[in-house]
C-alpha cells in the first residue's frame, strides 16, 4: 500500500512520526524510533523561557556570591567549556542528525518575536530539516486583545521565516476564535505548515497545600476529535501542510487524521505507553485498513473527510454541537 | 627579545602560571590567600593545558597541607617535577616534609602567598610570620614584591632549584600581591624553555627511586654519623647565591627585566637605607624616588634571596656611604632581641667588619621596626616616619610603624597628611555590595584599560568580613607608568557609591581631591538627589567642588532585563564620566568585554548587557550642586547609645571603618573579647523582611526554627505584660492547652533580618481566600522599619519562657532564647543548627569550633553573634585550628570532667564546710534536665554564698571550681572539610575514646569558606573546585564509619526535611553518656541555587535517598532493640530531580552529558545500596535484651 505523503515539502514514505517528547533526549530511543519506521523525528521544544532562565538563572547562581568575600572570589569552578542555553539542544540536533537518516524536525517554543529567535538560525545550521514553532501561550492580561495576540504570533512566524530557509510549521493551541482566519494570516506570514494541536497542560490543584502543581497526563483517544475537527476545517483553506498531533492511539485514528486533512500524524502518548515499536503496528494497521477498503493509496483519502469534501459539512458546524450536547448522558462516554 | 604580551592578572595567577607550566605533579590543598593558585592549576589541567614539555600536569587535592607536602615529597622521590601552593598554618603543616625535602637535596619549588599565623586571633591577611617560621628548614627563600615579580621570580626559583638541587620557597605578600590585579608582561613558554636546561631534569630523574637502580633514602642515622652527613650539603648552599644570580642574569637577557639578590635603589651616596622584603619595598622605593629627586641621600635595599642569606652580596649591595640602616620586618617574634631580618643584617654587617672586607665607610647605626602585620597598611607617610626616625639624635632601636602603640610607646609618629601619588595616576574608589557585582566589573575595567590602552592599571579590593550583605571597596589606579603603590588609595579623583544606603554609613568623600567626580546610584531624581546626602557630605561636596553624577541603576537594570544586576550599568557610567578613556572607545571596549565574558554562556546575556550599556548612558545625569547645604540631617550613630562602653568605644569605630586608628590600649592583650555584640550592629541589609499576620498564624514556630540569624522569634507571655506595648505591637491568644490564657507573638528583628525568605517558604499557614498570602509575607523593610524596631525592643523585654516547662519539640524549643544571633553568615545559610544548639544548651555550652565558615561568622571581629541570657550566661566559644578541632574539644571535655571530679573530691573531703543536705544535694545528681540544672545552680549559689567569707584554702578552691558541679555541654563544631578531611584522624580518635563529647558536623559537602573546593563529603557527580569535571567517587559515609565502633551515638539530620528528627537528635546526642556525632545537611551557596528554595530541595535530598535520615543510639541495644532507627523512607523517584536544581550538578551535565548520565546512574545505585545497608543494620537487634540504663526514645 502506498502510504507516502508530503509534509512541509519533505517526501515521506508514510505520515506517521514520533511527535515532540522527551523520547528524543536519548539517542538509543531515537534509533529505536527510526527502526520502528518513524517517518521523521520531531524534537521537543527549546523554550524561550528556558533560554532566558538557564542563562540568567545559572548566571545568578554562579555570580551572585562571587567577588564578595576576601577568602573566595567564587564558590563554584569555572570550566572553560560550559555553555548555557541552546548549545546543548543544538548539540542534540547534531547528534540526532548524525544518528538517523530520516528528517529531523526541531522545535522552538516562544511567544515574542524577540532576540531568542536567533536560535532558529542556529537550529537550521545544526542540521534540522524543518522547524516546528510552538506558540503555546496562555493569555492572562485583560489588556491584551485577541487580535494583538494573533498579530504577535504572525510577527513571530515572519521573524523566524526571515532567518531560515528550512520549512517552518506552527504548532497551535485549539483556542482561537477563528482558526481559519489565523491560519490565513500565518500562511501570509510564511508558515509552511500547521500542527493541530498543542496539548494544553494546565496545572492541577493541590487542595491540601493550596498550590498549583504541574501535571503531565498522556493523551487519550477522545482528544482526537478536536484535532479532526480542526484539520477538517483548515484542509483546503490553508495552502501548506497540516499535521495531526494528539489523540492518535490506533491505526484507525491515524486514518481519520489523514482523511481530515493531515499529511503527517504525530504520535507520542501511545509510544510512551507501548514503546517505539508501536509505530510499526500503526503503519501496518493503516495499510491494512486501506487495503481492506480498497484504497489505491493513502493520498486518495487525504482530506476526504474535510469540511470541503465531506458530504454533510453542516455536521462540523453549530447544529452538530447542539445535538451532541442534548443527546449526551453520563453513561454515554 | 620580542615585545612581551601584556596581560592583566593577580599575583596568585602570575605565580601559578609559571608553576603549572614547569610541573608534572601538583598536590594542593585550599587555604586563603593561596587557594586560587591551586584552583587555577586544577582548572588549567582540566582544560588540557600542557606544561613546557607537552604533557598535562596531574593535579591532586589532598586532605591537608601536611598531606600535600607528603605527596610532593613522594612525587619528587619518584622523579617528577612537582609544586604546591600554600600559606600560613598550611605552611606550618608542611614544615616536617620541608626539612626532609631539603635534607635530601631535592629540586622543588613551592609558592606561598605569605599570611599571618594565628596567635591571639586568626587573620587571613598578609605578613611574613608564616614564611619566617620556615626559614630554618633548609629551603631557599625568594621574595617577590609585586605581581610582575611573582611571575618573574617564580621562574627564577624553578630554574635555580633544578640547577642547584636546593628546594625553593617562593613567596609574596598575601592579598597585597596575591590578590592585586595588575598589568604585567607575560612570560611565554619560550622564555620558560630558555631558563630551564633539560639536563637538570634528566639529572633529577636519574636520582629518582627506581627498582632498576635501587637506592635507599630516609634512613635512620646515629650519633656517630648524623652530624657529619648534615654538614656534607654545605657546598650546595654556599654556591646557591651565585646560581640564583646567574639565573636572574639569564632571565634579564631573555626578558630585559633585571633582578639582583639584593636590589639597591636610591641615592648612590645614601646615608640612610631601609632594608625590607615584600610589597612594602615598592612603597619604600616610591618614597625614595620622591626624596632623592628632592636631593635627599636615602635609599632602599630590597631583599630578594632571603635564604641562603648571602652576606657578601648583601654588604656589597649597600652604598658604602650608609650611616644608618632601618630594617623593617613584617612579622613579630616575641622575646627575640630583634626580628629575623634585623638579626640577619646585624650578623652580616658584623661578619663583614670583623673579617675586614666591609666596604662601608662607617659602622652604620641599626634600628629595626615591625610594620604591616595582617596586611596593616604601609604607606609612604609611614616610610617617611622611618627615615625621620633615622635622623633622630637617639633613634629607637626597636619600633613599630603604622599603629599607635600607647602602651609600650614603640610606634613612630606618622604625618598622615603626607601623600606623594603623582598627578599622572588616576585614582578611583568604588563602594559596592558583594552581590551587586561591583568588584567583578572593576576587575573587568582594569583589563579594558590595561589591555586596550598603553596605560598601566592596578586593582585592589577590600571586603568586610560578613558573608551576607558584604561591603566591597575597590581601589583602582591607572597611569602611564607601572604602579608601585602597594597601599590603599588615600586621595581619589573618582569616587562611586553603588548603594545609596552607604551615604549614612561611610564618609564617602573623605578621600576626594578637590574637583573630584562623585557618582551615586540612587532612586532619587537628579533634582532631589543632593537633598538625600547628609549635611557633612553636602558641605564636603561644596567645599571640594565635586562634580556630582547620578543614575537610578536598579531601575535601568530592571528595564533592560538585567534583574538586579547593576554592574554593567555602573561600569558604563564610570567610563562615561571618569575620562580614563574616550567614551566611544570605552563603550566599544565594554561591549567587547561583555561578548568575551558571556558569548560562551549565552547570547541572550550578551544582548541584554548591551542594552543595559546603552540604557545607562541615557539615564546618567549630572547634578547641579547648590552653593549651600540644603539639609541639617547628619549620619546616624554607628551603634545606639544604649550599647555598652566597649562597643561604643571600640567596636563602633571598627564598624565605621576607623579600626586602624584604635590604639594598642584599646585591645585585650590575649585575644579575649566580649560576646553578645552582634546585636549592636544594625546592618539593615534586607530590602524586604517578613511581616506577621496573627489572623492566619497556626503557632507552629517553624519560621523561628528555620531562621539562620535568629531574626524571627516566638514568645508566650502573660497578657498583663502587654502593658506599655507600642501601638503597632501584634499578639494573639495562645492556641494550645499548655499556655492557656497566655499571649503569643512572632516578632521580626527588622534591622538584623537578611531577607532570605526561608521563614516565608516554610510557613504552612495560608489565607484560604487568597493562598498567596501567608501568616508571614515579605514586605518592604523601609516603611515598617521604625514600627518594628520599637516592637522588637518591646519583644526583647518580654519575659523568656520557663525553660523547665517548655516542651522540647520543634515548637517548644523556639520559645527558648537563642544565644546565637545576627551572625554574618550568608543569607539563607543552612548551618542553622548552631542557633538550635544554643537554644537547647546555650547557658552551659562550650564550643570548640573548627576554622571555617562557622568560625568566621561565629568569631570574626568586630562583633560576635554568641550572646548571653539575662543571667549573663551563654556559650563560651573558641577556635583553635582547622586540623585539631576534635582534639581541642576533647581537651575542653577532659578539663571540664577533671575539674568536676576535683570539686566533688573537695566536697567529700570538706563536708564540714557546708550543711550536710547541701553537700548531699550537690553530689547526688548529675543533672540532665532543665529543672535539675536549675536546682543544682541554686545549690551552687548557696555554696558560694556560704563560702564567700571564708579564706581557708579548701573553701577558696571549692569556690573556684563550684561551677563545674553543673554539667557543661561540650560541643565540637565544624564543617566537612574539617570532619571528613583535615581533622578526620583526630575526630576518629576522639570518637573512639568514648569521652562524652558532642560533635556537630555542618555538612555543606565542600570547603565553603575558602570557595567551594571538593572535600571527601562532596557527592559523586557534583562539580566543585578541584573537581571541575564532577567528582567521580562517592561521598564518604562518615556516619557508617562512626557506627562501626558501636559505642557512638550517630545521627544524620536535615532540618529542612524533618525538623522534629533534628530536634530529637540534638537532645539524644547531648544526653548520650559517650561520644555523639551529628551530621547536619547544610544547604550552601556553593551548591548553586537560590537558598530560599532550600527547604524544598532538602526534602528532595531526603526523598531521593541522597541524604537518608537516621539515628544510631547504642542505648537502644540495652533494650534489645536495634541501635539504628531509620527516619526516612527508602529512596523514591529520580535523583536527577534533586540534582537538576543545583548548578554544581548541572555544570557537570552541561560539560560532559554522557559522563554525567553515568555518574547519576551510579550515584542512584549507591544511594539505594547505602539505604539497604542501613535497613539491614536497623533490623540488627541486640542478641540478648539487657536492663536499660538510660531512658530511650523511639523513631520519629
Amino acid at each position: 500500500m502506498d502510504l507516502s505523503t508530503t509534509y512541509l515539502g519533505l517526501s515521506l514514505p508514510h505520515p506517521l512520526m514520533a511527535g515532540a517528547s522527551p523520547m528524543v533526549d536519548d539517542l538509543g530511543t531515537v534509533r529505536q524510533l527510526e527502526d520502528a519506521g518513524s517517518a521523521a523525528i520531531v524534537m521537543h521544544s527549546l523554550f524561550e523561557e528556558q533560554i532566558a532562565r538557564e542563562q540568567f538563572g545559572t548566571l545568578r547562581d554562579l555570580e551572585l556570591h562571587s567577588n564578595s568575600n576576601p577568602e573566595a572570589a567564587s564558590y563554584l569552578p569555572e570550566p572553560n567549556e560550559f555553555a548555557l542555553g541552546p548549545d546543548e539542544y543544538l548539540e542534540q540536533v547534531r547528534r540526532i542528525k548524525a544518528a538517523v537518516t530520516v528528517p529531523v524536525i526541531a522545535s522552538l517554543n516562544g511567544t515574542t518575536p524577540s532576540g531568542w529567535l536567533a536560535y532558529a538560525k542556529l537550529i537550521e545550521q545544526a542540521g534540522a530539516d524543518a522547524l516546528e514553532l510552538n506558540v503555546y501561550e496562555v493569555a492572562t492580561d485583560p489588556a491584551q486583545t485577541a487580535a494583538a495576540l494573533e498579530q504577535r504570533i504572525a510577527d513571530t512566524v515572519r521573524a523566524v521565516k526571515a532567518q531560515v530557509k528550512i520549512p517552518v510549521a506552527v504548532k497551535l493551541t485549539p483556542f482561537f476564535s477563528s482558526l481559519p482566519n489565523l491560519a490565513r494570516n500565518l500562511e501570509a506570514a510564511g508558515a509552511n505548515g500547521l500542527v493541530l494541536f498543542n496539548r494544553m497542560l494546565q496545572p492541577d490543584f493541590d487542595l491540601e497545600q493550596l498550590e498549583l502543581v504541574p501535571r503531565m497526563k498522556l493523551s487519550r483517544p477522545s482528544e482526537l476529535l478536536l484535532r479532526l475537527h480542526g484539520l477538517a476545517v483548515l484542509h483546503g483553506n490553508f495552502k501548506g501542510s497540516l499535521a495531526c498531533s494528539g489523540g492518535v492511539h490506533e491505526a484507525s485514528d491515524a486514518v481519520k487524521a489523514v482523511f481530515a486533512g493531515a499529511s503527517s500524524v504525530q504520535v507520542v502518548s501511545a509510544l510512551l505507553q507501548r514503546g517505539p515499536s508501536f509505530l510499526k503496528h500503526l503503519r501496518t494497521g493503516m495499510a491494512e485498513w486501506l487495503e481492506r477498503h480498497e484504497y489505491a493509496s493513502l493520498r486518495q483519502g487525504l482530506g476526504s473527510m474535510s469540511l470541503a469534501s465531506v458530504p454533510n459539512p453542516h455536521a462540523y458546524q453549530r447544529a452538530s454541537y447542539m445535538r451532541v450536547l442534548q443527546g449526551w448522558r453520563p453513561d454515554s462516554e | 627579545m620580542d615585545t612581551p604580551r601584556m596581560v592583566t592578572l593577580d599575583g596568585n595567577e602570575a605565580a601559578a602560571s609559571v608553576a603549572h607550566r614547569l610541573s608534572e605533579v601538583i598536590a594542593i590543598y585550599p587555604i586563603t590567600p593561596s587557594s586560587t593558585m591551586g584552583e587555577l592549576a586544577d582548572e588549567w589541567s582540566a582544560a588540557g593545558e600542557r606544561n613546557i614539555w607537552g604533557t598535562i600536569p596531574r593535579v591532586a587535592e589532598m586532605q591537608s597541607e601536611g598531606g600535600a607536602a607528603g605527596a610532593v615529597h613522594g612525587a619528587l622521590q619518584a622523579g617528577a617535577l612537582s609544586t604546591t601552593f600554600t600559606a600560613s598554618q598550611g605552611l606550618l603543616l608542611m614544615i616536617p616534609n620541608m626539612y626532609k625535602i631539603a635534607g635530601e637535596l631535592t629540586p622543588f619549588c613551592m609558592h606561598v602567598s605569605a599570611r599571618t599565623i594565628a596567635t591571639h586571633a586568626l587573620s587571613i591577611f598578609g605578613d611574613h610570620s608564616d614564611v619566617m617560621a620556615a626559614r630554618q628548614t633548609g629551603f631557599a627563600m625568594l621574595c617577590s614584591n609585586s605581581v610582575q615579580q611573582a611571575h618573574d621570580l617564580a621562574l627564577v626559583a624553578h630554574a635555580a632549584t633544578l640547577q642547584s638541587r636546593i628546594p625553593f620557597l617562593h613567596f609574596f605578600d598575601g592579598f597585597r600581591t596575591s590578590h592585586e590585579v595588575a598589568k604585567i608582561a607575560k612570560l611565554e613558554d619560550a622564555v620558560l624553555r630558555g631558563m630551564i636546561d633539560d639536563a637538570w631534569v634528566t639529572e633529577h630523574r636519574a636520582r629518582a627511586l627506581s627498582p632498576e637502580h635501587p637506592v635507599i633514602r630516609g634512613t635512620a642515622a646515629n650519633p656517630d654519623t648524623f652530624f657529619q652527613a648534615r654538614e656534607a650539603a654545605n657546598g650546595y648552599y654556599t654556591s646557591l647565591p651565585e646560581t640564583v644570580q646567574k639565573a636572574m642574569d639569564l632571565f634579564a637577557s631573555l626578558t630585559g627585566r633585571a633582578y639582583k639578590l639584593f636590589d639597591y635603589e636610591g641615592h648612590p651616596e645614601a646615608e640612610k637605607v631601609v632594608v625590607i622584603m615584600g610589597s612594602g619595598a615598592e612603597t619604600v622605593q616610591e618614597y625614595v624616588d620622591w626624596a632623592v629627586a628632592r636631593g635627599e641621600r636615602v635609599g632602599v635595599l630590597k631583599v630578594r634571596l632571603y635564604r641562603p642569606f648571602s652576606v657578601q652580596h648583601f654588604v656589597a649591595a649597600l652604598p658604602p656611604s650608609v650611616k644608618s640602616i632601618a630594617i623593617l620586618d613584617r612579622c613579630k617574634e616575641p622575646g627575640a632581641p630583634a626580628e629575623p631580618l634585623f638579626l640577619d643584617v646585624a650578623a652580616a654587617l658584623r661578619e663583614a667588619r670583623e673579617e675586614g672586607w666591609s666596604p662601608l665607610a662607617v659602622e652604620p647605626r641599626l634600628i629595626g621596626g615591625r610594620y604591616g602585620l595582617s596586611s596593616k597598611e604601609f604607606t609612604p607617610a609611614m616610610v617617611k616616619a622611618v627615615y625621620v626616625e633615622m635622623d633622630a639624635p637617639k633613634p629607637r632601636r626597636s619600633f613599630t610603624v603604622g599603629i599607635n602603640d600607647d602602651v609600650t610607646g614603640l610606634s613612630l609618629v606618622v604625618d598622615e597628611a603626607f601623600d606623594l601619588e603623582p598627578a599622572s595616576v588616576t585614582r578611583c574608589l568604588f563602594y559596592g555590595l558583594g552581590s551587586d557585582g561591583t568588584v567583578g566589573a572593576n576587575k573587568n575595567s582594569i583589563k579594558i584599560i590595561a589591555e586596550e590602552t598603553p596605560n598601566h592599571g592596578q586593582g585592589y579590593f577590600v571586603y568586610d568580613s560578613k558573608k551576607s550583605g558584604a561591603i566591597t571597596i575597590s581601589h583602582l589606579r591607572f597611569g602611564p607608568e607601572p604602579i608601585r603603590s602597594a597601599y590603599l588609595i588615600r586621595t581619589a579623583n573618582f569616587i562611586a557609591c553603588h548603594q545609596p544606603q552607604f551615604l549614612d554609613r561611610f564618609e564617602l568623600l573623605a578621600e576626594a581631591v578637590d574637583g573630584a567626580t562623585f557618582l551615586l546610584n540612587s532612586a532619587a531624581t537628579p533634582g532631589e538627589v543632593f537633598g538625600t546626602l547628609p549635611r557633612p557630605m553636602q558641605e564636603q561636596m561644596i567645599a571640594k567642588r565635586i562634580r556630582f553624577y547620578t543614575i537610578d541603576a536598579y531601575k535601568v537594570a530592571k528595564e533592560s532585563g538585567m534583574g538586579g544586576r547593576i554592574n554593567t550599568i555602573m561600569q558604563t557610567c564610570f567610563f562615561a564620566i571618569s575620562g580614563v578613556l574616550p567614551q566611544d572607545e570605552a563603550i566599544a571596549a565594554i561591549k567587547h568585554a561583555i561578548e568575551k565574558t558571556y558569548s560562551k554562556k549565552g547570547d541572550l546575556l550578551v544582548r541584554r548587557n548591551f542594552e543595559a550599556v546603552d540604557a545607562a548612558l541615557a539615564h546618567l545625569h549630572e547634578v547641579a550642586v547648590p552653593a549651600v547645604p540644603t539639609t541639617d540631617r547628619r549620619r546616624p550613630p554607628t551603634v545606639p547609645d544604649a550599647a555598652p562602653d566597649f562597643v561604643k568605644q571600640v567596636s563602633a569605630l571598627i564598624l565605621a571603618g576607623f579600626g586602624d586608628k584604635l590604639p594598642v590600649s584599646a585591645f585585650p592583650p590575649d585575644g579575649t573579647w566580649p560576646t553578645g555584640t552582634a546585636k549592636w550592629e544594625k546592618r539593615n541589609i534586607a530590602q524586604e523582611i517578613p511581616e506577621w499576620d496573627s489572623a492566619l498564624c497556626i503557632q507552629c514556630n517553624k519560621c523561628a526554627l528555620i531562621c539562620p540569624h535568629a531574626a524571627i522569634r516566638a514568645k508566650v507571655f502573660e497578657p498583663s505584660k502587654l502593658e506599655g506595648a507600642p501601638s503597632g505591637f501584634a499578639s494573639m491568644d495562645y492556641k494550645g492547652a499548655e499556655y492557656k490564657g497566655q499571649k503569643y507573638v512572632i516578632q521580626v528583628a527588622p534591622e538584623d533580618c537578611t531577607g532570605c525568605t526561608l521563614c516565608v517558604q516554610v510557613c504552612p499557614a495560608k489565607d484560604k481566600s487568597n493562598p498567596k498570602h501567608k501568616a508571614i509575607d515579605m514586605v518592604a523593610q523601609a516603611p515598617i522599619r521604625e514600627r518594628e524596631v520599637a516592637n522588637f525592643e518591646f519583644f526583647l523585654d518580654l519575659p523568656e519562657a520557663d525553660r523547665e516547662t517548655v516542651k522540647l519539640d520543634v515548637k517548644g524549643t523556639q520559645f527558648l532564647e537563642p544565644l546565637f544571633e545576627f551572625s554574618g553568615a550568608c543569607s539563607g545559610c543552612g548551618e542553622t543548627h548552631i542557633k538550635l544548639l544554643t537554644q537547647l544548651y546555650g547557658d552551659r555550652l562550650m564550643i570548640a569550633n573548627a576554622t571555617g565558615c562557622s568560625s568566621i561568622y561565629g568569631g570574626n571581629l568586630p562583633t560576635t553573634p554568641y550572646t548571653v541570657n539575662k543571667e549573663g550566661r551563654g556559650p563560651a566559644w573558641a577556635n583553635s585550628l582547622f586540623e585539631d578541632n576534635a582534639e581541642f574539644g576533647f581537651g575542653m571535655r577532659l578539663a571540664v570532667e577533671k575539674q568536676a571530679e576535683q570539686v566533688r573530691e573537695l566536697l567529700v573531703r570538706h563536708t564540714h564546710l557546708l550543711p550536710e543536705a547541701l553537700v548531699h544535694g550537690l553530689l547526688e545528681t548529675t543533672p540532665q534536665d532543665e529543672a535539675g540544672v536549675r536546682r543544682q545552680r541554686e545549690r551552687v549559689a548557696e555554696l558560694k554564698t556560704r563560702l564567700a567569707p571564708s579564706h581557708d584554702p579548701a573553701s577558696r578552691q571549692l569556690l573556684e571550681l563550684a561551677d563545674h558541679l553543673v554539667k557543661h555541654s561540650v560541643w565540637i563544631v565544624g564543617g566537612d572539610g574539617w570532619a571528613y578531611d583535615i581533622g578526620y584522624g583526630g575526630l576518629d580518635h576522639v570518637l573512639a575514646s568514648g569521652l562524652d563529647v558532642n560533635v556537630l558536623v555542618l555538612d555543606t559537602e565542600v570547603y565553603s569558606n575558602t570557595g567551594g573546593q571538593a572535600s571527601k563529603s562532596t557527592p559523586m557527580g557534583a562539580a566543585a573546585k578541584f573537581a571541575v569535571g564532577g567528582k567521580t567517587t562517592p561521598k564518604k559515609d562518615l556516619a557508617l564509619l562512626a557506627m562501626s565502633y558501636g559505642h557512638i551515638y550517630v545521627a544524620k539530620v536535615a532540618m529542612g526535611a524533618k525538623d522534629a528528627q533534628t530536634v530529637r537528635a540534638f537532645q539524644e546526642a547531648e544526653s548520650f553518656p559517650g561520644p555523639s556525632l551529628i551530621l547536619a545537611y547544610s544547604p550552601c551557596i556553593a551548591h548553586g541555587y537560590d537558598l530560599a528554595m532550600s527547604g524544598e530541595q532538602t526534602k528532595l535530598a531526603v526523598e531521593s535517598g541522597y541524604w537518608p535520615l537516621f539515628r544510631y543510639d547504642p542505648r537502644r541495644l540495652e533494650l534489645g532493640q536495634s541501635a539504628l532507627a531509620l527516619d526516612s523512607a527508602p529512596p523514591k523517584g529520580d535523583l536527577s530531580r534533586f540534582m537538576g536544581n543545583e548548578a554544581r550538578f548541572r555544570m557537570v551535565e552541561k560539560q560532559h552529558p554522557e559522563a554525567f548520565k553515568h555518574m547519576l546512574a551510579e550515584a542512584q545505585v549507591e544511594n539505594a545500596r547505602r539505604y539497604a545497608a542501613y535497613e539491614k543494620l536497623s533490623r540488627l537487634e541486640a542478641s540478648a535484651p539487657a536492663v536499660p540504663a538510660v531512658p530511650t526514645t523511639t523513631t520519629a
